[in-house]
């Protein structure tokens, strides 16, 4: 395990994928990994790339790798596709559209399903961009579906969210309403070779105003990605937000509320394990049976069952 | 808890265009619970073996029905040696005669499913083939 | 009717189905429900009730008139019989050349030549990505040099040749105009078909170069071209095969196909062409698969819907325009490597439903096609199987013999009629490219396909020798022809020492002059290839050019 880590700090592929699927499928060694990578993390950019499907996210995404690199970094992508509820699986196709770089050594790109967590961002997609960030990309791109939870998980994980919309989905703007206005700090307008990208552009702008004045004012950008047209610019955006998180209190305050998500996340999850454990412990047929004849209260089992966690954790 | 799943690369080397089987395939190995990494038609062995490298695959499936299957086999057989990689495990299908079936066994491929074959039976073998290469991980 | 007789039959039908029911109970059907090949249902009976409403002069018609269900020449085969038309070529021209000639001789009408996988691509064969294809699936042509041989001795006046080729058809098609130059054949004589259909690359054949929009207009210029100078020509042939090959239904065969069509003469349209005059000169190409009642339906009911498409939404009035002509091959997919001879006899029953459909050409397919490229002995088997047809079957005696057939008439209605409805689906979401970009039509045949192979897979449906009759066998038996390893060093060689030889000042010139022409629309492409390729411009040089220029497509793929 030592080695693997260090030879992924190093930016070896192999073991850098390897990283990740163990964390990916909740191995015991996932902590360890995490523990030990974490420190060398905190120095890329991480970007979420979101927006409804076939909006140009992954064919954008294959551009954006294609900037950053010409400016002389170094790219990590993620792009999570959902896995299917009834069988687990999933056809993972993103990268399809970024093939070009799979034989750059200095591009990174992984495909995740979902699995269990609902249509969202999983943890293990958090995971695998500190892994990435630890072992030596400077950009972290992520690629995710905005349905549902995930384009709200996505500010928990990205610097900069990206929100890709597209001309002649009167429904992109409603879904804005629902509250993607406050997360997205670029908004892209693709397919612009299409009839209709300026009147999104000034829809968004206008909703935008209504926002009023914030420290970042989320520039509108229109893009042709299958032509890389727009993409330079977008990616100066991104790299401009970036500074301004660096420099601004806007940026740490969200730094702050990222690394305190960070614990809280942690901290629930040991905690959920350790009730599971009790509980399971517990649960016996004589219990179900006062239960039913409500003999006893699940209000009353709880209670029972945190204590002996909380005597047991204070011994 | 989420526990290891199985990852396969469906890829179509070179530049036949007929995906029906690469497509039903990955399909099917979706259905069976599988994550399936889908690269598309024209990819180049180098593109095919970085994919499976970058995405932790245990096994790179490939269809190819344009007779060219002795040379992507080999040329993606030897490039996972080169990249100390030859633990991912290698199949296909298409149109390959029988006859040449032993030889690219003999280069490492792991199972050559010819037309016809169904889909359960390259499940089946995926499975098992799969869970051996994990139990020699952890040996 | 008398009201007397009408009593007696409806007694008839009700004590027709009393015994019906007696009957299931001590014997019951086979399956709880029947289905075609595609997947419309059957009837265990169709009587004159199923065809009420048709119309005989509004339907059916005559031979050779409007709306030309029943066949698009007045006497069909009375006159001539179809074009057999064998799909041959491989490793380099001199080898193709020798199997023309040998099909020549052996009675075929007209040659189809199958390209190797670089040049369908547009690419040379020195090309990193052409490595280890060279010659594979077909012959492999750089330059005129290439073209000059594969049609040595074989005077183009004379033939008729069906190339397949699409994304780089301009090329190819004046490499031919360059050959027939060369032979004292000019272009207006020259006659034959280009396959030149790129929406059924991007649905399923994956033979793209360019995006969809330059594509177009490769495609428009070729129309325009050939309808000033090369009248004889097919300039497209609208595709059915290969959707079909990708696993679709005989319905979405017939709709996607349509669809496409209708997306090229609108381009053309749209350009200020006169359907009149281009529309004489589209041909379509259909697949002929197992389900005999359902195909023969499926080509007349193309033919009808076409032709009504034509008149009612382009206003055609030129017959010839309105006429849906039509080359097939029988399916490859149904061939199974398992008891191959087994194909010769699908194949036969296949044939027979392109004829009863009738088709204009056809490809049989060889019988061990799904193990490797046929054999000379198998090439022979499958043409001879179209000339039993031809000559012994009798059903080309008469024109349209299925004609009247209840069953293949309601089939003929549903098939046109749910055929209808995909093509209205697709108008409303903005068209067939549209229809593409969204992935619509490929998730359809993608659904279908699936649903084959698990049906296979479930025994509800059978293939002989592959999920039930199966018989052990000695593949070692059988004689395959391979493609020798050598073909594509030797042909590197050789087009190394042609760009060695030519004027590689004129070369850059043809290729600047292309570079201009793609860049403004309003220019035609064709002239500016044409004097490039008797230049000994490449293929792979002038695609690379409008690779350039126009971009490279990638796939859109939703599973
Ligand atoms: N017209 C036009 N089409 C585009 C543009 N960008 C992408 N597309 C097309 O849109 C389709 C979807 O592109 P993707 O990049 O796969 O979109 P996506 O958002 O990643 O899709 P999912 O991952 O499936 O949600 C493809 O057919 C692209 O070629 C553009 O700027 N203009
Ligand atoms: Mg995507």
């Amino acid at each position: 395990m030592e080695k693997l880590i260090a030879r992924a700090l190093e930016g070896d592929h192999r073991s850098i994928a390897r990283l990740i699927s163990l964390v990916e499928s909740e191995s015991p060694q996932a902590e360890i990994i995490m523990r030990k990578i974490y420190p060398h993390s905190g120095k890329a950019h991480i970007i979420g790339l979101t927006g409804s499907p076939g909006a140009g996210k992954s064919t954008l995404a294959d551009k954006i790798i294609a900037h950053f690199k010409s400016l002389g970094k170094t790219v990590g992508v993620i792009a999570v596709d959902p896995s299917s509820p009834f069988t687990g699986g999933a056809i993972l196709g993103d990268r399809l559209r970024m093939q070009q770089h799979a034989v750059d050594p200095d591009v990174f790109i992984r495909s995740m399903g979902t699995r269990g967590s609902l249509g969202g961002l999983s943890r293990s997609t958090q995971e695998a961009a500190l892994i990435l960030d630890a072992c030596g990309k400077d950009v972290v791109l992520i690629e995710t579906v905005g349905v549902g939870q995930s384009e709200v998980d996505i500010v928990k994980i990205a610097d900069t969210v990206g929100l890709i919309l597209v001309p002649g989905m009167g429904d992109d703007i409603q879904i804005m309403k629902a509250g993607i206005m406050e997360i997205a700090d670029i908004f892209i307008v693709n397919k612009a070779d299409r009839d209709g990208a300026d009147r999104v552009a000034t829809e968004v702008n206008m909703m935008l105003d209504l926002l009023g004045m914030r420290p970042w004012r989320p520039p509108v950008l229109k893009t042709i990605a299958e032509r890389n047209e727009g993409v330079e610019e977008v990616v100066s955006e991104m790299t401009r937000h970036a500074d301004f998180l660096r420099r601004s209190e806007e940026g740490r305050r969200r730094r702050w509320q990222r690394l305190g998500m960070e614990v809280e996340e942690i901290l629930r999850r040991e905690i959920a394990a350790m009730v599971e454990v009790a509980w399971e412990k517990e649960k016996s047929p004589e219990l179900f049976e006062l239960l039913a004849a409500r003999k006893t209260t699940p209000y009353e089992v709880a209670e029972r069952i945190l204590g002996t966690i909380l005597t047991e954790t204070c011994d | 808890m989420s526990e290891r799943k199985v990852r396969v690369i469906v890829a179509k080397p070179g530049l036949d265009g007929h995906d029906r089987g690469a497509k039903v395939v990955a399909r099917a190995l979706r259905d069976a619970g599988m994550e399936v990494i889908y690269t598309g038609l024209r990819q180049t062995p180098e593109q095919i073996v970085q994919t499976a490298i970058q995405e932790d695959a245990d096994a790179i499936g490939i269809s190819i029905l344009s007779g060219a299957h002795e040379y992507y086999f080999g040329r993606i057989i030897e490039l996972l040696k080169e990249r100390k990689a030859s633990d991912i495990l290698v199949f296909g299908g298409g149109v390959i005669p029988e006859d040449d079936v032993p030889k690219l066994k003999a280069m490492g491929a792991g199972a050559i499913f010819g037309p016809g074959t169904p889909t359960s039976v390259c499940i089946d073998w995926l499975n098992s083939a799969v869970r051996e290469k994990w139990a020699r991980e952890t040996a | 009717m008398s009201e007397s007789k009408a009593g007696e039959a409806a007694g008839n039908r009700a004590a027709y189905e009393k015994t019906v029911e007696k009957f299931l109970q001590k014997a019951p059907e086979r399956k709880a429900a029947f289905r075609t090949g595609g997947g419309l249902p059957l009837k265990r009976l169709y009587t004159p009730e199923d065809l009420e409403g048709m119309d005989y002069e509004r339907d059916l018609g005559y031979p050779g008139m409007y709306p030309y269900t029943r066949g698009v020449q007045p006497t069909m085969y009375r006159g001539r019989f179809w074009t057999m038309r064998q799909y041959a070529g491989f490793a380099t021209a001199e080898e193709s050349n020798a199997r023309y000639r040998y099909l020549l001789s052996q009675g075929t009408t007209g040659l189809s030549v199958a390209f190797d996988l670089p040049t369908q691509i547009g690419y040379d064969s020195d090309h990193p990505m052409a490595q280890g294809e060279v010659g594979k699936v077909g012959v492999a042509i750089d330059s005129l040099a290439d073209m000059e041989t594969l049609f040595d001795g074989i005077p183009l006046d004379k033939v008729s040749t069906s190339m397949t080729i699409n994304a780089p058809a301009s090329v190819l098609l004046a490499l031919y105009i360059a050959v027939g130059e060369k032979q004292g054949v000019p272009m207006e004589k020259l006659s034959g078909t280009i396959q030149n259909d790129i929406l059924k690359e991007y649905i399923a054949r994956g033979t793209y170069i360019f995006p969809p929009k330059p594509s177009m207009r490769l495609i428009t210029d070729i129309f325009e071209f050939c309808s000033a100078h090369v009248p004889q020509w097919n300039t497209i042939s609208i595709s059915g095969y290969h959707i079909r090959e990708a696993g679709s239904t005989a319905v979405q065969e017939v709709a996607f196909t349509l669809a496409d069509g209708i997306a090229y003469v609108e381009a053309a349209v749209r350009k200020g062409q006169d359907p009149n005059v281009f529309g004489k000169r589209l041909s379509f190409f259909f697949n002929a698969h197992n389900d005999f009642l359902e195909e023969v339906a499926k080509f007349r009911a193309a033919r009808r819907l076409w032709a009504k498409i034509m008149k009612e939404r382009f206003g055609v009035t030129d017959k010839g325009a309105q006429m849906l002509r039509f080359h097939t091959q029988t399916a490859g997919s149904t061939l199974t490597a398992q008891q191959p001879e087994n194909n010769i006899v699908r194949v036969a029953v296949q044939t027979l439903a392109a004829v009863l459909g009738g088709t204009q050409s056809l490809h049989t397919n060889s019988y061990d096609e799904a193990l490797a490229l046929p054999t000379e002995k198998s090439v022979g088997i499958a043409l001879k199987t179209q000339q039993i047809v031809a000559y012994e079957s009798g059903v080309t005696e008469t024109v349209d013999p299925l004609a009247g057939s209840y069953v293949v008439e309601s089939l003929t209605n549903e098939i046109e009629r749910q055929a209808a409805e995909y093509i209205a689906k697709i108008d409303g979401m903005g068209g067939m490219l549209s229809a593409i970009e969204k992935g619509y039509v490929q998730q359809q045949i993608q659904d279908a396909a699936y649903a084959t192979q698990k049906a296979i897979e479930s025994g509800e449906q059978i293939v002989v020798g592959v999920n039930k009759f199966q018989v052990e066998e000695d593949a070692s038996e059988r004689a395959l022809l391979k493609v020798d390893e050598s073909v594509g060093a030797a042909q590197v060689k050789k087009l190394q020492a042609m760009k060695a030889s030519r004027d590689n000042l004129k070369v850059q010139e043809c290729l600047s002059e292309i570079r201009s022409a793609a860049k403004d629309e309003g220019t035609n492409l064709m002239p500016k290839i044409l004097e490039a390729v008797k230049a000994y411009v490449t293929e792979g040089e002038i695609c690379g050019v409008l690779r350039e220029e126009f971009g490279e497509y990638r796939e859109n793929i939703v599973l």
